[in-house]
């Protein structure tokens, strides 16, 4: 496992009581938190094999609370770890030992809903979907639907840069948000972007995005708002070969249609899903595609009848246009449902993240089932196969010893992959604790201090999330050490980017 | 010219310029020279370093030498219905892809397409300590690091030379149609506000001389059913109009010797008690010609939730740009310090102090 590096000394008792005295006067009776027993709830995100007590958790309601409570931090160098849902899939939000762990849960107010400039502005608390449900009697919403949208908070999205199905055709948290207050360590407000559609200097707001709490605390968000698509239709696609699969989706792209979504299931996350949730899903394929056009009707229909041939020429075997709402819904929903679905066929599953360029889609999928054979672990594929970003979930069982190592062994091998094929480690769940190795095989030591000497310009004492996103150059040759094993590259027979 | 990858010989000159202290003044085309404040520095030409590294069609990505013309990218984009989705102006035949992405400047299509900073995916760089580094890639999706190729967007060359991009681009839509509307300028604010409220395929709304400009793009029945339930006239010869937009060639720009004010607003802020103005990206940019009090401008753009910028001017000795706060200003400090720490790189372009 990842540990998590760390300079902080840990603190002695009577600064520990300092600490929690000076956070008190600030901080009300259920707004600061430091029992074992009430800490209990923060010391995991959703990447639950990695867990910490932090030091204390603040919960601060106000503007004013939040930066009195950052520059006690600053003052007393004491590291700060951000926490929105705690829905994040790589360990963001893992606390620090001797951090606060800040949560922005009592940020939960829509404060504007601005219907003619087509924009929210919400705390950074707000759960996603709350945004769409607010603004839905507009005929209006916000776009990017994480899977975990009824749980995921706007501020995790935002220092996630998080993608959902629709991000094909509508983009990332990026492309969607206008405009990000941020409160620096210092306590300082800072407003990057704006209600125009650019703002003067550089572009931090790019910056902040997926910047996963090292640059600064996101305290309230713009959002661009959408009108709602006239008619939407989802195809679903059967095939008898996963490589079919592939090709579809790359002469989909290639006519020139851009679908709302394009989403590719194996075969054991497919069958998962239906015996979950019973979408209607053909068991017997290979792999089933979902693919959602959006637009005016008449247009939407001149593509479905495009698409449709396109599937079938490349070897579909069962071409299906959901009859109404309630069967996209059911198609939808198994899809929605696949990282649950998936959990149940092993006690623990291991969730990848990687994006490739989609023409090397099948080369990967071979080498993934080696990797599987070779550690003698099941895994199931779920993509996001318009952007060509892949969730490929580990099973194995925490219980049996060293299993959880040879999941993380086998994890780091399929990432390296996606890297030697051009591709990146993440496409969307962030680095955090859990692939910060692995960012040492995507860059190389000057852009690692590039990255570091950037986090300085905002956070010069290095005390927002340390430890995570970016490895120390340290980090890194130790990992270097230990991971060429046999004087050889993972992957020699792959040519190197 | 041929195609050449100068990336060592940059990598030199940026090297000797840092032991050397010398402020460089980094040269594309020179198309957009015009823009920015006073260039200042021992020029370094980014010209011949061009050339198409790797275009997938089907991957929708397109890599490039920063050096490569503008022209020459759009043309091989079309050859296979492709296009850049952000329209940007070239504002002269030597136009380079590097200058165009440094500027950060986008053309009609800005509010429906988005802007130069949302389809860059990658570039390798050359920051100011002379090294040579890689952020982003060809994919669609990526999140590892922080994202510095969209921070070389529009920071004017201040933070880094750019010797490669990768740039998402879209298929070309099949149709495009222009609708003409005869309305005052509140009239046309209040049809572009209402028309983006619903599912249209709008891709371009502007606003000049009573008549409101409709472009709409997409699939053949799509654009009729839109036209349809807009109404209008259509205009002929559109693609001319819109290009002579983005390229400000309509009378409303022909005196260039003229300050031209360009106001970044809220698309739908009323309108301006100003001279008369070119609408543009649905009312989200106001243009302005002429002498005017920047500092009145400025406080006008900002009561409405935006900025005035002086887009074209003679003077250039103050900032062109409206000055930033003094938190916002001391971190564009500091991270024009990560990335260039002796303050070689195009000093004083984007601001007097950066
Ligand atoms: C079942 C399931 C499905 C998922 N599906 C998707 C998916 O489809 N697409 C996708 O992209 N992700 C997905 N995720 C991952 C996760 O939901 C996203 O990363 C989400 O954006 C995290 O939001 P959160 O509020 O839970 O953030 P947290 O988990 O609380 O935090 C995530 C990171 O953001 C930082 N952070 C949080 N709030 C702030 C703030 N206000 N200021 C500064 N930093 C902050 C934290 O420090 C941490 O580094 C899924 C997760 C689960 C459990």
């Amino acid at each position: 496992m990842s540990q998590l590096e760390s300079t902080a000394q840990p603190l002695s008792d009577a600064e520990r009581a300092r600490f929690l005295t000076a956070l008190g006067a600030i901080l009300a009776g259920e707004s600061l938190l430091h029992d074992a027993e009430e800490l209990r709830p923060y010391e995991c995100d959703g990447l639950s094999a990695y867990r910490t007590l932090p030091l204390a958790v603040a919960l601060p309601a106000t503007l004013e609370q939040l930066q009195a409570t950052l520059k006690i931090c600053h003052q007393m160098q004491i590291p700060v770890v951000a926490r929105g849902a705690g829905t994040g899939l790589s360990g963001g939000a893992l606390p620090h030992s001797e951090g606060l762990l800040l949560s922005l849960a009592k940020f939960n107010q829509i404060l504007e809903i601005d219907q003619a400039n087509l924009s929210a502005r919400v705390q950074p608390g707000v759960r996603n979907l709350a945004i769409s449900e607010a603004v839905a009697h507009l005929d209006l919403y916000y776009a990017p639907d994480p899977s975990s949208q009824i749980a995921c908070s706007i501020g995790g999205n935002v220092a996630e840069n998080s993608g959902g199905v629709h991000c094909l055709k509508y983009g990332l948290t990026l492309h969607n948000v206008m405009e990000v207050n941020i409160v620096t360590i210092e306590g300082e407000l800072i407003t990057l972007g704006g209600a125009s559609l650019d703002s003067p200097g550089y572009d931090l707001l790019a910056a902040i995005v997926g910047s996963e709490g090292l640059l600064g605390i996101i305290v309230e968000v713009r959002v661009k708002l959408i009108p709602k698509p006239a008619t939407i239709q989802v195809l679903l696609a059967a095939f008898n070969q996963l490589n079919d699969a592939g090709s579809a989706v790359a002469a989909i792209i290639a006519a020139g249609i851009i679908p709302a979504g394009l989403e590719l299931m194996d075969k054991l996350s497919l069958q998962a899903a239906e015996d979950f949730v019973h979408a209607g899903y053909p068991t017997d394929a290979a792999a089933i595609l979902l693919c959602e056009l959006d637009g005016a009707e008449a247009e939407v229909g001149q593509q479905v009848e495009e698409v449709r041939q396109l599937l079938q020429m490349h070897g579909a075997n069962e071409v299906r246009l959901a009859r109404d709402e309630q069967e996209r819904q059911q198609f939808w929903k198994g899809r929605k449902a696949a990282f649950p679905a998936v959990g149940r066929l092993a006690p623990d599953y291991y969730c990848m993240d990687g994006t490739i360029p989609r023409s090397r889609l099948s080369e990967v999928l071979e080498k993934m089932a080696q990797l599987s054979e070779q550690y003698q672990l099941p895994v199931a594929n779920v993509f996001h196969a318009g952007d060509g970003n892949l969730h490929p979930l580990i099973l194995y069982d925490a219980n049996n010893d060293g299993e959880l190592e040879k999941a993380e062994q086998f994890g780091g091998d399929i990432l390296e992959l996606c890297v030697a094929v051009g591709g990146t480690i993440t496409g969307e769940h962030g680095v955090g604790i859990e692939k910060i190795n692995q960012m040492c095989v995507q860059f190389n030591n000057l852009e690692l201090l590039q990255f570091h000497a950037l986090k300085a310009a905002f956070d010069p004492s290095g005390l927002l999330n340390p430890g995570k996103a970016v490895p120390t150059l340290h980090r890194c040759a130790e990992f270097g050490a230990m991971h060429v094993h046999h004087g050889e590259l993972p992957f020699p027979d792959l040519p190197r980017f | 010219m041929p195609d050449n990858d100068l990336s060592s010989a940059l990598q030199t000159a940026l090297q000797t310029a840092q032991r050397k202290q010398t402020p460089l003044n980094l040269a594309g085309g020179g198309s957009k020279a015009f823009y920015g404040r006073l260039r200042s520095g021992q020029t370094l030409d980014i010209n011949a370093h061009r050339g198409v590294v790797n275009y997938a069609p089907e991957e929708l990505v397109i890599t490039v030498r920063s050096g490569t013309p503008l022209a020459r990218i759009e043309a091989l984009l079309a050859d296979r219905q492709q296009m850049l989705p952000f329209e940007p102006p070239h504002f002269g035949t030597t136009a380079s892809i590097g200058g165009t992405i440094a500027c950060g400047l986008s053309g009609p299509a800005r509010p429906y397409r988005g802007a130069v900073r949302d389809h860059l995916l990658g570039c390798r760089i050359i920051n100011g300590k002379g090294e040579q580094l890689k952020f982003g890639g060809e994919v669609m999706k990526n999140v590892a690091g922080y994202d510095v190729s969209r921070l070389m967007v529009g920071a004017q060359g201040t933070l880094g030379l750019l010797l490669e991009v990768s740039i998402k681009v879209l298929p070309m839509p099949k149709q495009n149609l222009t609708l003409c509307l005869e309305q005052n300028e509140d009239e046309a604010l209040q049809t572009f506000s209402r028309l983006a409220n619903q599912p249209l395929p709008l891709s371009a709304a502007s606003h000049y001389q009573g008549v409101s400009y409709l472009r709409l793009s997409g699939s053949e029945a799509g654009v009729a059913a839109a036209s349809a339930a807009i109404g209008g006239e259509e205009l002929d010869n559109a693609a001319h109009f819109w290009q002579q937009e983005c390229e400000q060639k309509h009378d409303f720009y022909a005196n260039q010797e003229q300050p031209l004010w360009r106001l970044s607003l809220p698309p739908a802020s009323a309108p301006l008690a100003l001279p008369e103005q070119y609408l543009s990206w649905g009312g989200a940019q106001r243009w302005l010609r002429g002498d005017h009090d920047a500092a009145l401008l400025r406080q006008l753009a900002q009561q409405h939730g935006g900025h005035a910028e002086l887009f074209r001017g003679d003077s250039r000795e103050a900032d062109n740009l409206p000055p930033l706060k003094p938190g916002l200003f001391k971190l564009h400090q500091q991270v024009k310090h990560a990335f260039d720490p002796q303050g070689i790189l195009n000093p004083g372009r984007l601001y007097q102090k950066i």
